[in-house]
């Protein structure tokens, strides 16, 4: 335990085993690159490959300074890192502010034994600066830090004493390393071989698609080969090019589909094999999962927001839906940090609603009935103010697009088969807005502001009230007209803020003074039909 | 009838607010109408575009322009408020897109005062409230400097009373 205290107030550095990985990694990223080499030889090849070689070998020495320039230390208050070659920066977060912590381990660093961490906290998210990333450490260290920094359990302190007297109760000792626990933890969700069932209806493959077509695309202008003349390529293109155009549309289709299905498929097992959902006795949620890449990320219950079911049509339509958490510390969906607030991988509709009623806070006063859950309650429609304007904006954009599509067959001869298509999608159109429209809901109950929006995808938000900071209320010139509002509550988690589209202005108020309890009372007034 | 609406702010922004929004929006008008004549003179052979569609061009953004920097000022004058109470702080803003804004003073992280270039010359200043959330930083434009300064630090001594972590 003495040990402990001292190597925690000592700057430590990241795993040596880095050395071996940053080489590895920058050869991968620039692979088509040298495999256009290898394939072109030195023969075709001008200055360009020597420059790309060049390239790999300045990123190569760059990553392999990085580890020589970055040490971190846990203070009993601060984690601090230290990094930097010609401005030395050093990051420190109070301990108090760690909400996430986010550990996840490449193949090429399970191979080594190796993790990367990265740390969440809420108020350094505005500004990137402050996002704490260990890349990396070693699988049993990152394990530790995990435990270190989320599990503060109040009763460790008592038993740390009471095991070594000499230890300072301000340092906090190190909880049982994870895993060592079982009773401590409860499962909350498992991955099912069924829920495969899912993964081509994810549609995650159109990213492999694009990576594929980048990856050839690279290697055909770095490595100047001539598609045309490799031989396989030949033949199908000239078996393609026999067939009637009908026939050529439903064969690329039908490839595409076959490709994306399967890559969802593929990609479905390999991000969400094995995950767990998992409650620890400490306060924390704990996601792991990933067969090649694992992840598993820690998130404070006390931070939890609120919870994001998101249903994309085709998933949808196969009754599936995703759940995320909204919390702060993670912010949903971007960079690196993607999927990180995931608590329920594409599942059954009714399994990511009875985890979201696991997951969620327990709001007091709520009634534990079914119905009152804010994932399943019943929403209010926003009227046929909201309706006509989800057809007008719908036929809006459709107008216009028809318009541009005329005036460039007329002006700049555009093959008229592009109006015409256009013309006929016009039903198509008025299926989305009125699905749009449907989808539109909003609820405040048992603590919670809830609202659903979206077709393609379509999305449903529980937040809970304590978590909304203020609000914004828009009305443009148009919704004005219709005593229409898009209300936002303003909050700390997840996208910041989320929004109450085309709503009664009256209900917008309603629901804004409900759900924070006298802040708008100063500025409310009787109406007097205000225009 | 028992809907309660929301009241608009109690303090107009200040007067000299309209000239300056109306100098802001001369001004990108002018860069475009710049841009407009620097393609006619560069194009004055009339081979991408003949010199009628340029000369519409101009008289077509001249009319906008003109509108948009007559009219706006005033709408926007008209709908900008602010109140800041020792409870919380609220604005109405836009003209076109009208926007309320309200945030609890105990909420508050930062308060900014912030001057451009335009600003100095009409002597303005504006106000920038921030809270824990990106999504809601509250602005108020077009004060007088006074105004502002007093707003700041009326602001930050309420949100420092108030203890907490504000997230």
């Amino acid at each position: 335990m003495i040990d402990v205290v001292e190597t925690t107030l000592t700057w430590r550095r990241l795993s040596p085993r880095m050395l071996v990985i940053h080489p590895f990694q920058e050869v991968v990223r620039a692979a088509p690159a040298l495999l256009g080499l290898l394939v072109a030889g030195s023969s075709s090849g001008g200055q360009g490959h020597l420059w790309s070689v060049a390239g790999v070998a300045l990123m190569v020495v760059l990553g392999m300074l990085r580890w020589f320039t970055t040490t971190y230390r846990i203070t009993p208050e601060h984690v601090q890192v230290r990094r930097g070659l010609l401005t030395r920066k050093v990051v420190t977060v109070p301990r108090d502010r760690v909400r996430t912590v986010d550990v996840t381990s490449h193949v090429l660093h399970r191979v080594l034994g190796l993790a990367r961490v990265e740390v969440g906290t809420g108020t350094s998210e505005r500004r990137h600066e402050g996002r704490l990333k260990l890349d990396a450490l070693t699988a049993a260290e990152a394990a530790r830090l995990r435990v270190e920094l989320l599990h503060r359990s109040p009763a460790a302190p008592a038993t740390a004493s009471t095991v070594s007297p000499t230890a300072s109760p301000t340092v906090s000792p190190l909880a049982p390393p994870a895993g060592s626990t079982p009773a401590a933890e409860t499962e909350l969700a498992r991955m099912r071989p069924e829920w495969v069932r899912f993964g081509p209806f994810t549609m995650s493959g159109l990213v492999t698609v694009g990576v594929v077509a980048g990856f050839v695309s690279r290697l055909v202008s770095e490595g100047n080969v001539d598609l045309g003349r490799v031989g396989p390529v030949q033949e199908t293109w000239r078996w393609f090019s026999a067939m009637s155009l009908p026939l050529e549309i439903a064969t690329v289709v039908l490839v595409l589909v076959v490709f994306v299905s399967v890559a969802s498929t593929l990609g479905y097992v390999l991000a969400f094999g094995n995950f767990r959902l998992t409650r620890h006795a400490e306060g924390t949620l704990h996601v792991t999962r990933g067969l090649l890449t694992t992840r598993a990320i820690t998130i404070e219950e006390r931070r939890l927001r609120g919870v994001e079911v998101s249903e994309p049509l085709l998933l949808r339509a196969v009754r599936g839906a995703r759940l995320s958490a909204v919390t702060t510390g993670l912010r949903a969906a971007q960079g690196s940090q993607r999927g990180g607030s995931l608590l329920l991988p594409p599942a059954p509709r009714a399994a990511a609603v009875s985890v979201a009623r696991l997951v969620l806070p327990s709001v007091a006063g709520a009634s534990s009935a079914w119905e009152a859950s804010p994932v399943t309650a019943d929403l209010t429609a926003h009227g046929p103010a909201a309706l006509r304007r989800r057809f007008t904006r719908a036929y809006g954009v459709h107008a216009l697009v028809l318009a541009a599509l005329l005036a460039l067959w007329w002006w700049a001869g555009l093959p008229s088969w592009t109006w015409l298509t256009a013309a006929a999608l016009l039903p198509l159109t008025a299926l989305l807005a009125a699905d749009r429209y449907r989808s539109l809901g909003h609820a405040l109950t048992s603590g919670y502001l809830v609202t659903r929006w979206g077709s393609l995808a379509r999305r449903r938000v529980a937040l809970e009230c304590d978590g909304v900071i203020g609000w914004n209320i828009e009305r443009s010139f148009f919704q004005r007209r219709a005593r229409l509002a898009t209300l936002t509550a303003t909050t700390a988690a997840g996208k910041q803020g989320y929004q109450v589209r085309d709503v009664d202005l009256t209900e917008a108020l309603r629901l804004a003074a409900a759900g924070t309890p006298g802040l708008l009372d100063p500025f409310l007034v009787e109406a007097q039909h205000v225009s | 009838m028992d809907t309660p609406t929301l009241r608009s702010p109690q303090h107009r922004v200040s007067r000299t607010a309209v000239w300056y929004w109306a100098a802001r929006a001369a001004l990108g008008w002018l860069v475009l109408l710049a841009a407009q004549v620097a393609w006619l003179v560069a194009d004055s052979d009339g081979s991408a575009l003949p010199v009628t569609a340029h000369v519409a061009g101009l008289v077509v953004t001249a009319v906008v322009a003109v509108a948009h920097v007559t009219v706006m000022p005033q709408w926007r004058y008209r709908v900008h408020r602010w109140e800041a109470t020792s409870a919380a702080v609220f604005t109405q803003s836009g003209w076109f897109k009208q926007e309320w804004r309200i945030a609890p003073v105990s909420r508050i992280q930062t308060v900014d005062s912030e001057r451009g270039p335009l600003e100095q010359i009409f002597r303005l200043a504006n106000v920038t409230v921030t809270t824990a959330s990106a999504a809601g930083p509250i602005k108020v434009s077009g004060l007088d400097r006074d105004t502002a300064q007093r707003l700041v630090a009326e602001l930050t001594a309420t949100a420092q009373a108030t203890a907490g972590d504000a997230t």
